[in-house]
């Protein structure tokens, strides 16, 4: 290990049924700095994080630690915390029915099986001040706003002699002026010495702290390069593994079909929810194919859960054909004609013990009314067309759902949509996790779904896909629409460029 | 004039907004506290006031800790398990069992009060290992855990013996009749003769143990643990809190409570029955919510079941002493109490997260 190093990982391995999820990869932390770890989703950020906290046991590789002769073994968090590496993680991992003073100090390892309040109260209160959180060390944690809850779990980590603090994305809830705060404190910690690993998915934020940045992509050690090495542009392309010249893109028939003096089949205007996205327009013509893209976080998802009435929103107007509507819940959107295919397929899609017949007909039987149930052979009727439509393969119309492979399930889902017959289909990330025959399907089905007259949002987390059917792109950053693409600006240089917003 | 009137005024919405920071300020277990405290005064004084001659008395509540002192002792392991997240409604069927064992121990083969205590003890500490060992280290739901416990103590109660008997040990009733006399409170009879108020060995015990777990939870780590732990056990056991280990200990000590709560409770009814401290565990529940502890975790007092249990009592006493002596009427004041307290707890609580 080189002198002025904290932490060095060297050809870390680790496998999970079926995935490969780190492959070789390499991290190396110097004294007082802020190292960012990038990467889109999948690429084996959290994997890398958890094997470094001993939630997870790597399959092979090395992890050295400054101070610690050879190998360190991490085999669960408390080891991680004994020598050094403390972690704060996105949600909040202290008590909120606790005093700030009894999250600093609980749990430590400390003589005596009694407590002093006053000792302990003060001793809080000088780290507080010393590190300058507002907060007082009798105060209810549960009180304290999330940023200085996270300050606290900061506050704790740095009082345990941490050398390694790990910041698994600090800032997804927080508000500009908390994350400023957040970032004094950081600063303040890397001039005492403190190693700051930095996961986050805003790349303000990136360029706002970070000294260096290390990209993973697809489980493999990309590069590691100082910030002034990698402007904006650069890290987006290498994250996603685009090179800048090599975009042949594939122009294909896209039903283009967006003439100005139309009414928008759905419109929105100012449309903001609780999730944190910022107000947002938006709107799409009949048989139009357009999409949201953006880095994983950026609030493609949000926005069109907001439509959809899938997330609490707290202002803006929805019309549809022009007409002023409300929308407090996905049985509203529903009604109106609209149709969302979820990102997240086990969770919000699938209900994995019934038939796949049942997970069919659902959407249709709930937007008649549980009263009047669809016959037995409505049903079959429904699930064999569709079946057979989509080429769902499955041993049966009766077959539980869940026993089917993620691509007829996401079919399955898909047919219930169709089934409702929407004017307005949403697909949030359709494609993901099956296999590429199916994708093409998808895609196929998207475009001739749109020549006949249905307006479709397509969400993808791979561009070429967008590329390939979108005949418009909103693009976005941060919780914020930063640009719309049409026609020969969809490519991928355009869309990384404005991602990067350069 | 006009002056000095708006600037009473403005002072008095300063007070307000004082008093208001300054309850803001509490933690949520302080805030429930003081909500039970000032709930149980009020309701005593206006009980006082309203109905008169019985609760003027001091003996009075007296009387009513001599009546509680086994669910006050039952209601703090309960509260106890409750902080830590989980819940024992074992405990009902632990009193009646030990309060069996103990009398058919007494009674039938006539043995030693010290013995008995001994057998209740270990009785109690029985079902917290066991049931704290399911629950914490093989992780099945406490509910069940305890249901099955609960209802295993009461089948073994009347395979030990089916019919109520009383318990004429004679060491044991001389300990029973034993009162306790506090010099200088009392009131004088009609006869103008000065009557000392008095309680009995089991509401000290109660109280003793009252003050010993107040102490355990306020000053000990594993107190502060208990709270951790019911507050967020991933985060507990992220912040490196033995969470197993806490859970297994809130099992131990709700179960030996209840032993000795089952002691006590012979030592109150003097007899051995089946129908013993039938339905206690869910007076034990509602005291420790009245109390201000909360069925998700991670906030209560012990002080606060303590007001709980006496809450408890005197609303059925005031239902009582008004005339209306059908249980119903107690079963429906205290659901309504009971809703009042979720109701407070729910916008205390919830109020604040929203922020």
């Amino acid at each position: 290990m080189q002198e002025g190093t904290v932490l060095e990982m060297r050809g870390i391995h680790k496998s999970f049924p079926g995935v490969h999820a780190l492959q070789g990869v390499q991290f190396t932390l110097r004294k007082g700095e802020i190292h960012a770890l990038m990467g889109e989703n999948g690429a084996g950020k959290s994997t890398l994080i958890k094997v470094l906290t001993g939630v997870y046991s790597k399959d092979e590789g090395s992890i050295m630690l400054d101070g610690h002769k050879g190998e360190v073994s991490i085999k669960s968090p408390q080891d991680a915390q004994n020598v050094g590496i403390s972690t704060v993680y996105q949600e909040i991992t202290l008590c909120p029915n606790l005093s700030v003073a009894e999250n600093m100090f609980i749990g430590r390892t400390t003589a005596g099986a009694v407590l002093k309040w006053k000792d302990m109260n003060r001793a809080a209160d000088k780290i507080l001040k010393n590190l300058d959180i507002p907060a007082k060390a009798t105060q209810q944690l549960g009180s304290c706003s999330i940023a200085v809850q996270q300050m606290v779990a900061i506050a704790r980590a740095v009082d345990m002699d941490c050398k390694v603090l790990i910041l698994d994305e600090p800032t997804s809830s927080l508000d500009e002026q908390e994350v400023e705060k957040l970032f004094k404190l950081m600063r303040d910690l890397k001039s005492r010495g403190v190693g700051i690993v930095f996961v986050t998915h805003f790349l303000d934020q990136v360029y706002a702290v970070s000294d260096r940045i290390t990209v993973l992509r697809d489980g493999k050690f990309i590069g590691e390069y100082t910030v002034a090495e990698l402007p904006r542009l650069k890290l987006v392309s290498t994250m996603l593994g685009k090179e800048m010249d090599d975009l042949a893109d594939i122009k294909e028939d896209k039903a283009v079909n967006s003439q100005k003096d139309e009414v928008p089949v759905i419109e929105v205007e100012k449309l903001h929810s609780t999730t944190g996205i910022k107000p947002f327009d938006f709107y799409i013509n009949k048989g139009e194919v357009n999409g949201f893209t953006g880095l994983l976080g950026s609030g493609r998802s949000e926005c069109v859960r907001a439509i959809f009435g899938a997330d609490k929103t707290i202002g803006g107007v929805i019309k549809i054909e022009g007409k002023k509507v409300k929308i407090a819940a996905p049985i509203d959107a529903m009604k109106h004609g609209i149709a969302y295919l979820p990102e997240d397929r086990k969770n919000d899609g699938i209900i994995g013990d019934l038939s796949v017949k049942d997970n069919i007909i659902l959407a249709l039987q709930v937007l008649e009314g549980f009263f009047k149930p669809l016959s037995e052979k409505e049903k079959n009727k429904f699930a064999e067309e569709y079946i057979k439509l989509l080429d769902i393969k499955t041993a049966s119309p009766e077959t539980p759902i869940k026993s089917l492979s993620g691509g007829n399930q996401q079919k399955c889902i898909l047919a219930r949509w169709l089934l409702t017959h929407p004017n307005y289909l949403i697909l949030d990330e359709p494609t993901r996790g099956i296999d590429v025959g199916t994708k093409v399907d998808i895609q196929k089905l998207v475009l001739k779904l749109a020549s006949e007259g249905m307006s479709i949002t397509f969400i993808s987390s791979e561009q070429d896909e967008m590329i390939r059917t979108c005949s418009r792109l909103v693009v976005m950053r941060d919780g914020r629409v930063v640009g719309e693409l049409t026609g020969d600006d969809i490519s991928q240089t355009k869309i990384m460029s404005t991602i990067a917003g350069e | 004039m006009g002056m000095t009137k708006t600037e009473n005024t403005s002072s008095a919405v300063k007070q307000k907004k004082n008093i208001l920071q300054w309850f803001n300020s509490l933690t949520d277990t302080n805030k429930l506290l003081l909500i039970t405290i000032v709930a149980f005064v009020l309701m005593y004084v206006s009980a006082m006031i309203f109905e008169g001659k019985g609760f003027l008395k001091p003996q009075a509540l007296c009387n009513i800790l001599i009546n509680n002192a086994a669910l006050i002792i039952t209601a703090c392991g309960m509260s106890v398990v409750m902080i830590t997240g989980g819940i024992d409604i074992s405990v009902g069927g632990v009193v009646a069992l030990v309060s069996m064992i103990c009398a058919v121990y007494l009674d039938l083969h006539g043995g030693n009060v010290v013995v008995a205590l001994l057998i209740a003890l270990g009785v109690g500490l029985a079902f917290g290992l066991i049931q704290g060992f399911l629950v914490a280290y093989l992780e099945i739901q406490p509910f069940i855990v305890t249901l099955a416990g609960m209802f295993f103590a009461r089948g073994l109660i009347t395979i030990i013996h089916s019919e109520p008997f009383d318990v004429k040990n004679e060491a044991f009733v001389a300990l029973k009749d034993t009162r306790i006399e506090i010099p200088f409170i009392g009131s004088f009879n009609n006869r103008g003769v000065f009557m000392p108020v008095y309680i009995n060995i089991g509401v000290i015990v109660a109280l003793v143990i009252v003050v010993l777990l107040f102490v355990l939870l306020r000053w000990s780590k594993i107190g502060r643990h208990f709270y951790a732990v019911g507050g967020n056990a991933q985060s507990a056991l992220m912040l490196g809190i033995n969470v197993k280990r806490t859970r297994f200990l809130s099992h131990i000590i709700c179960g030996l409570l209840a032993g000795i709560g089952g002691f006590v409770y012979v030592l109150y009814v003097g007899s051995g029955s089946p129908s013993n401290a039938l339905g206690m565990e869910m007076n034990a529940i509602a005291s420790s919510i009245i109390g201000g502890t909360m069925l998700t975790g991670g906030v209560g007092n012990i002080i606060g079941t303590l007001f709980g249990v006496l809450s408890l009592s005197t609303i059925k006493d005031i239902v009582a002493s008004a005339g209306l002596t059908d249980p119903w009427w107690t079963g429906i004041t205290i659901a309504a109490m009971l809703c009042l307290f979720l109701i407070i707890q729910s916008v205390v609580i919830s109020g604040k997260r929203k922020k």
